[in-house]
């Protein structure tokens, strides 16, 4: 028996894109500062055409993760993205919650 | 991410092995590493430290920038006896976020009637255990009361490295078990690895109050635990 979750786990999710032959970028949250929604380590997957799974925030900036992703997957090369409350505008790709976290995105492959 | 590595890791997080993913974030490139592998240096003791603590971690190393992803397996508890205590502390349990398991070869007690959604055993501890070992990720709580269903089950658990064992019984009971184990070939070091009585003291009455203090015991030397071996 499977101890891991396929239909919900982000990287069992990402393995069996790949299988199927998409593409996939997989971005991980690799630093937090002050009240982050999601621990360091946690992942969000992304295939090619935008559809995606898991978290690296509560919601708040998951648009703005699988928008790079699709450049990610398409260049090849790794991102280090950075969120945070930085000033009035950041509310739209800002962290609510007053936060500040890094996050790490790479292509699969 | 490198294709294999990713497989690799699942089919370690699906076999309960705990594993790091290690990345090198100034050139994208990973390594997959278990418990105990050799990494010298500053680097090594972070790993270390991240296998421990379960975080994963960014470090700072000789002027490159790693990222540690630590996936350590879910704790799980395995309880021998569908007993009354069982019924109570199944559901505690599982809120605190426990994989379960009960195991009670004894089919009176073992009905899905009394223990409603969990994954229950009417089989010998000899005979499951035999079929999905015990680990270091896994709490064992014996309380049956009945030497012939528990023995088997707390042996196997010491030697799996359980990192919770506790065995309901009084102190004379206890006694009797501890000469028993002795005659298993057991060390005085494992044996008293044993909680016995099972419990934190809170002076529980009851089995709804006893489930409390097993649950709080466990979760003490989950959290308290030392550094994992696979």
């Amino acid at each position: 028996m499977d101890i891991v979750d396929e239909t919900r786990d982000p990287l069992m999710i990402a393995e069996r894109w790949m299988g199927e032959g998409r593409e996939v970028a997989i971005a991980t949250v690799v630093e937090t500062w002050g009240s982050a929604p999601r621990p360091t380590g946690s992942h969000l997957v992304i295939d090619g055409d935008g559809n995606f799974h898991g978290s690296v925030s509560g919601g708040c900036v998951e648009g703005a993760v699988v928008s790079e992703a699709a450049e990610i997957i398409r260049e090849g090369e790794p991102r280090m993205l950075e969120f945070g409350v930085a000033d009035e505008t950041a509310w739209q790709v800002g962290l609510s919650c007053g936060g500040r976290i890094r996050v790490y995105v790479e292509r699969l492959g | 991410m490198d294709p294999h590595l990713l497989k690799k890791l699942n089919v370690e997080r699906n076999a309960r092995r705990a594993a790091l993913l290690l990345t090198d974030l100034g050139d994208g490139r990973d390594r997959l590493l278990a418990p105990g592998d050799e990494v010298a240096g500053a680097l090594g003791e972070a790993i270390e430290r991240s296998f421990r603590s379960g975080k994963s971690m960014s470090v700072e190393v000789d002027g490159r920038s790693y990222f540690l992803n630590v996936h350590l397996p879910p704790a799980r508890l395995v309880i021998i006896g569908a007993v009354h205590i069982s019924q109570a502390l199944v559901p505690m349990a599982r809120i605190a976020g426990f994989d379960l398991k009960v195991i009670d070869p004894r089919t009176a007690f073992a009905t899905p009637e009394r223990f409603d959604g969990v994954e229950l055993l009417a089989e010998w501890p000899e005979d499951v255990l035999a079929q999905s070992p015990l680990d270091s990720f896994t709490a064992l709580a014996a309380v049956t009361h009945d030497p012939k269903i528990d023995d088997y089950a707390l042996q196997a658990a010491l030697e799996a490295g359980c990192f919770y064992v506790g065995a309901l019984g009084s102190r004379k009971t206890h006694a009797k078990r501890v000469e028993r184990l002795r005659e298993r070939g057991l060390s005085e070091e494992d044996i008293g690895r044993i909680a016995s009585p099972i419990g934190l003291d809170i002076g529980a009455a009851n089995p709804e109050e006893i489930a409390v203090a097993v649950l709080a015991q466990i979760i003490a030397a989950l959290r308290q635990r030392p550094m994992v071996s696979a």
